[in-house]
């Protein structure tokens, strides 16, 4: 257990080393969480709903995360080094691991921004809608890098991600959005707590036949 | 160390080996030659497990800790150091003293004065002494070098030879345009044709 943890430990560290030297994905998304919120304040009336600048703030961090989960597997796939972190002896459910948490971290230096840039433009953020952002993190970035390795053998990736991901992000916008509005918000976060758990042991059990023939 | 039977194998319609039967004993060398598309990359990425058969099948005596596999592409990260890179394989592949060896084989193929410079900032030839170093970090049983001349200057070419020829430890299969380069090694030889 404790080299499993070693193993992602490397792994997630390599991952924000690669960001932090190349800074490929994280400008991009801030830019782009940003850049949409702002758009979609002149786009929404003065007078528009709680549940439309909510559905706003959603869709933004969605396709901010689709921005990072196309990149994920870039570098391993254009310079092959994929192959050599699958001849590696490590369980290689340690790459998905390692590649989800770095993922979620760039979300949240992503969210870091679109937080208070949705509290300026359309209404004070709550403790919920963090707890929520906090857990859509996790779904997001287990299922999405599980099929961003798939989409990254694939020619034309940047069609097929959105492809894959988007029906399965349903729940966690609908998980979303309910957790910011709802009286009783607990319920939707536990309903994204259960969507974290069933598709990070999916995503984890799976990822060795993803990324081998 | 190698045992193949009927092995093939098909990408899509393409037939790229069909009915290959090979035995390599352990601490052979192997040297593959043929022409481009005869399947030499495929035969090793299916020895190495990275592929598996569409036809026949393929036993191999050394689990993925065991093998060191020289591929096409440096299989490095461009974005991280030479010294990163290896230090990262050293921590996958569990390496005991991992500094030490790392340090002893960035000496040797002439890459320490480079162990802190941009990976993607190394010469083509630098890659490959680089590439050479990642293949050999674990002290690999079975070595598979896919063109390992290529970009070589005649220094680097003479420690990829030092190392094949020295070290009678390893099982090491070649594949290679250039068998001439291989020296006075005793080899066995596969010649594969276009398909």
């Amino acid at each position: 257990m404790t080299a499993y943890l070693a193993d992602v430990a490397a792994l997630t560290r390599k991952d924000l080393l690669v960001e932090l030297r190349s800074r490929d994905t994280v400008p991009a998304m801030l830019l782009f969480v940003v850049g949409g919120l702002v758009v979609f304040h002149f786009a929404l009336a003065d007078d528009s709903s709680r549940l439309a600048s909510a559905g706003m703030l959603w869709i933004a961090l969605l396709f901010t995360a689709l921005l990072a989960l196309v990149r994920s597997f870039v570098a391993e796939r254009d310079e092959a080094v994929i192959d050599g972190l699958l001849l590696a002896p490590c369980d290689r459910s340690a790459i998905w691991l390692g590649k989800t948490l770095s993922v979620v971290a760039f979300l949240a230096l992503a969210e870091l921004v679109a937080l208070p840039a949705f509290a300026l433009f359309y209404e004070p953020v709550t403790w919920e809608l963090v707890a929520g952002v906090a857990l859509a993190n996790i779904g997001i970035a287990a299922v999405g890098t599980l099929l961003g390795a798939m989409a990254a053998a694939a020619r034309a990736r940047e069609l097929l991600l959105p492809l894959l991901f988007m029906p399965l992000a349903i729940p966690l916008i609908v998980g979303g959005v309910g957790a910011t509005l709802a009286e009783d918000p607990g319920r939707y976060l536990g309903f994204l707590a259960l969507y974290d758990l069933i598709f990070a042991i999916l995503s984890w059990a799976s990822f060795e036949y993803v990324v081998t023939e | 160390m190698i045992r193949a039977r009927g092995l093939g194998r098909r990408f899509g319609d393409k037939r790229v080996l069909a009915g290959l039967d090979l035995d390599v004993g352990s601490r052979e060398l192997l040297l593959v030659t043929g022409p481009n598309g005869s399947g030499k990359t495929t035969l090793l990425r299916l020895i190495a497990g990275l592929i598996v058969p569409t036809a026949g099948e393929i036993e191999v005596d050394a689990d993925r800790a065991h093998i060191g596999f020289l591929a096409h592409e440096p299989l490095v990260y461009r974005e991280l150091t030479p010294l990163e890179n290896l230090e990262l394989y050293g921590r996958l592949y569990r390496i005991p003293e991992r500094r030490e060896r790392i340090g002893m084989l960035l000496e040797r193929f002439g890459l320490w004065d480079a162990r802190h410079e941009s990976t993607a900032a190394l010469s083509r030839g630098m890659l490959q002494r680089l590439a050479l170093c990642r293949t050999l970090l674990h002290d690999p049983e079975l070595v598979l070098l896919d063109e390992p001349f290529t970009s070589l200057d005649a220094a680097g070419s003479e420690l990829l030879l030092d190392e094949l020829t020295d070290d009678a430890r390893r099982t090491i299969v070649v594949a290679s345009h250039q068998p001439e380069r291989l020296g006075d090694r005793p080899t066995s030889r596969l010649a594969l044709a276009a398909t």
